[in-house]
């Protein structure tokens, strides 16, 4: 029989025996993936967590086992609750000032106004400049007597803070510079996001008599939700992570005022070298972001709106 | 009194003019169609009786009162647009309530309109799915139920059955204009389609880049093409025009085309089997003509033939302008041998 059915017949043939099964082929190419997220991930993180119940090696004199001792010190440590605090004080500020700022932004340029272009590239440049000269820019702002701030100030006759040396404005002056940083990146993606909203929505609205705040309220807003989810938990994520700054500016002071978690676990780790309590302030600090990102996904994810 | 009156409208961006001195009529509760091949300025015109665009120069009224400075909300109008515009984030209910809500329109009066616009519309099942979860065809139903529930007296269309496929587009078009009639909705339709401009029409507008080429009944515009682009724009296929010489063009529509032993002698190109009827294509010289002729025509490539037509069935049109001629004297051509009956 020389027909179509034998063709059909040969294309069924099961594959010959060398063949690599699915399973493997699938797990191969997910190897170089997994043997780096392994090591440069979770492996520190597994060794954080046990090095955290461990003494800090000295000399000659090795780790040894102290059970939850690294914690109990942490708890009684009055400079961890100050970064706890500081920490939490700028990050409330932080995300809620950068995401809104972001969208006033996005919604602006979005319009059609004059010098568009020049605009986006205007809100978008502190993103790309990175941390450490934006903090040398914004140390210039705020240096006593002949910086931008106290000039212009001066020039007014109001009296000014020694803002970066005193505790009442420190941390509001690094607050500042992490907004002015961080909202022209989020920008973007909310521009991006608002480019996908057809503008007859907004033409079906006008025509239904719904003012502009009431069209973005009901319909712009909800429209953004998952770029907002997505800017929320990056927003966080840096609030917690970027501390170049705080380097380059007040080193933590005066006083301990703008010590964030992550600059404290690095002066215990790389200035004191106790490196069992950077460990567990670590620990504390990976606690607090898995915590964060669960609960984003968890409860928000089922509220929003995907196209 | 007329409902919509656009007087001598114009828009334009930069150099060019989108519209081009338009004056129209909308008889209340009766449906105008505005016609055209893509870019003739349709959508513009919509956008301009809409407000959502301003006019550079001319006014519209819209019962009576001039509306041409005011914005969208202030011209007590409806619109469905191409893309449906529907909020994929609200329910069907929401979407159609979306008006009233803005309007705050009380909630007992909201959910009385929501039950009787859903149900001329057949919505009832679907008022709690979001937009991506219904069909093309019921997209468009909640588009019509959200104009329809404003219950405004003039309801503007762009193109609203162009994403659907041919028979959801022929069952809407009858429900559109079932829908129009018994509401009295005075309603402004825009299409590229012939057959839908012939078959829900009262009146058509016909444009062409900008401007008005005719503007008359479905039934005056197929019997009577203002030009040779009017003429070739309505029916399928699109009129015959021979040129025979001495400054008029000579039309005659296939179906009004017959083949035999009589008239001009053309040759078969090909034929095309329609079911009711077949459109044969020939050559006369060095131009083309097609005949609908009833039946299965048994006609084949090479066949020489001869196209006759009844004197009553021809059109004229000047050859430099392309203007209707009803001067031209039809027994003039059968005496030339054109016609034959
Ligand atoms: N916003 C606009 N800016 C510039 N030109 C436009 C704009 N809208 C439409 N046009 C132009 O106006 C002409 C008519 O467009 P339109 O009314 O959309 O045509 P139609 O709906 O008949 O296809 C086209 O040449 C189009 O390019
Ligand atoms: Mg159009």
């Amino acid at each position: 029989m020389h027909g179509p059915e034998t063709k059909l017949a040969t294309a069924v043939v099961p594959p010959p025996r060398w063949r690599v099964s699915p399973q493997i082929h699938g797990w191969l190419l997910l190897l170089p993936a997994s043997v780096l997220l392994a090591t440069f991930t979770h492996f520190p993180a597994v060794a954080t967590i046990i090095d955290s119940f461990y003494s800090t090696p000295k000399g000659r004199r090795a780790a040894v086992l102290v059970g939850a001792d690294n914690y109990q010190a942490m708890l009684a440590d009055p400079v961890f609750w100050r970064a706890v605090s500081n920490n939490i004080v700028y990050a409330a500020s932080v995300i809620p000032l950068t995401m809104a700022l972001a969208l006033a932004m996005a919604l602006w340029v979005n319009g059609r106004i004059p010098g568009r272009p020049f605009l986006r590239l205007s809100f978008f440049t502190p993103t790309v400049l990175p941390m450490i000269a934006v903090a040398n820019i914004w140390l210039f702002f705020y240096a006593p007597g002949y910086g931008l701030l106290d000039q212009m100030l001066g020039a007014l006759g109001v009296p000014t803070p020694n803002w970066l040396g005193d505790q009442h404005t420190a941390l509001i002056c690094l607050i500042a510079v992490a907004v002015w940083k961080d909202a022209g990146f989020f920008m973007i993606f909310y521009l991006a996001a608002l480019q996908q909203v057809s503008p007859q929505l907004a033409e079906a609205a006008a025509i239904e008599g719904a003012s502009r705040w009431y069209f973005f309220r009901r319909v712009t807003f909800p429209l953004l939700m998952p770029t907002t989810l997505f800017v929320l938990i990056n927003a966080i994520i840096n609030s917690f992570r970027l501390i170049d700054h705080v380097v380059v500016m007040t080193q933590g002071g005066p006083d301990n005022a703008t010590a964030l978690l992550l600059f404290y676990i690095y002066e215990a780790g790389f200035k004191f070298w106790d490196t069992a309590y950077a460990a567990t302030l670590t620990v504390v600090l990976l606690a607090l972001l898995a915590f964060f990102a669960l609960g984003q996904f968890v409860v928000l994810d089922r509220r929003i709106h995907y196209q | 009194m007329s409902q919509i009156a656009v007087q001598n409208v114009s828009k334009a961006w930069g150099a060019t003019r989108a519209v081009d001195n338009v004056s129209f009529e909308a008889a209340a509760a009766s449906l105008l169609v505005l016609l055209g091949p893509s870019g003739c300025g349709k959508s513009t015109t919509l956008r301009l009786i809409a407000g959502l665009e301003q006019v550079s120069s001319g006014r519209i009224s819209i019962g009576g009162a001039d509306v041409t400075a005011l914005p969208p909300a202030q011209r007590r109008i409806a619109m469905v647009f191409q893309s449906y515009a529907l909020f994929p984030h609200l329910t069907v209910a929401e979407n159609i309530l979306f008006g009233l809500r803005v309007r705050k329109v009380p909630a007992a009066e909201r959910t009385r309109r929501l039950a009787r616009v859903a149900a001329l519309l057949g919505l009832d099942a679907l008022l709690a799915r979001k937009p991506s979860q219904l069909s093309g065809g019921q997209q468009q139903r909640v588009a019509l139920g959200r104009a329809i529930i404003a219950e405004t007296p003039v309801c503007l269309m762009d193109e609203p059955l162009s994403n659907l496929d041919a028979q959801l587009r022929a069952e809407m078009r009858r429900e559109i204009r079932t829908l129009q009639q018994k509401l009295g909705i005075t309603m402004v339709y825009v299409t590229h389609d012939q057959s839908e401009a012939m078959s829900m029409a009262d009146r058509v507008i016909l444009m062409r880049d900008g401007k008005v080429e005719q503007a008359a009944a479905p039934d005056e515009i197929y019997a009577r093409p203002a030009t040779i682009f009017a003429a070739k724009f309505i029916g399928t296929p699109p009129m015959n025009i021979l040129d025979t010489g001495g400054g008029v063009l000579l039309g005659v529509r296939p179906e009004d085309a017959a083949l035999g032993d009589a008239g001009l002698p053309v040759r078969v190109q090909s034929s095309e089997f329609l079911g009711a009827d077949t459109v044969v294509t020939c050559a006369y010289g060095n131009q083309s003509l097609t005949a609908r002729v009833p039946g299965k025509a048994a006609y084949r490539a090479g066949d020489a033939v001869h196209a006759g037509w009844r004197p009553e069935h021809l059109h004229f049109f000047d050859a430099a302008s392309g203007v209707r001629r009803d001067d031209v004297d039809a027994n003039a051509a059968t005496a030339i041998g054109l016609c034959f009956a």
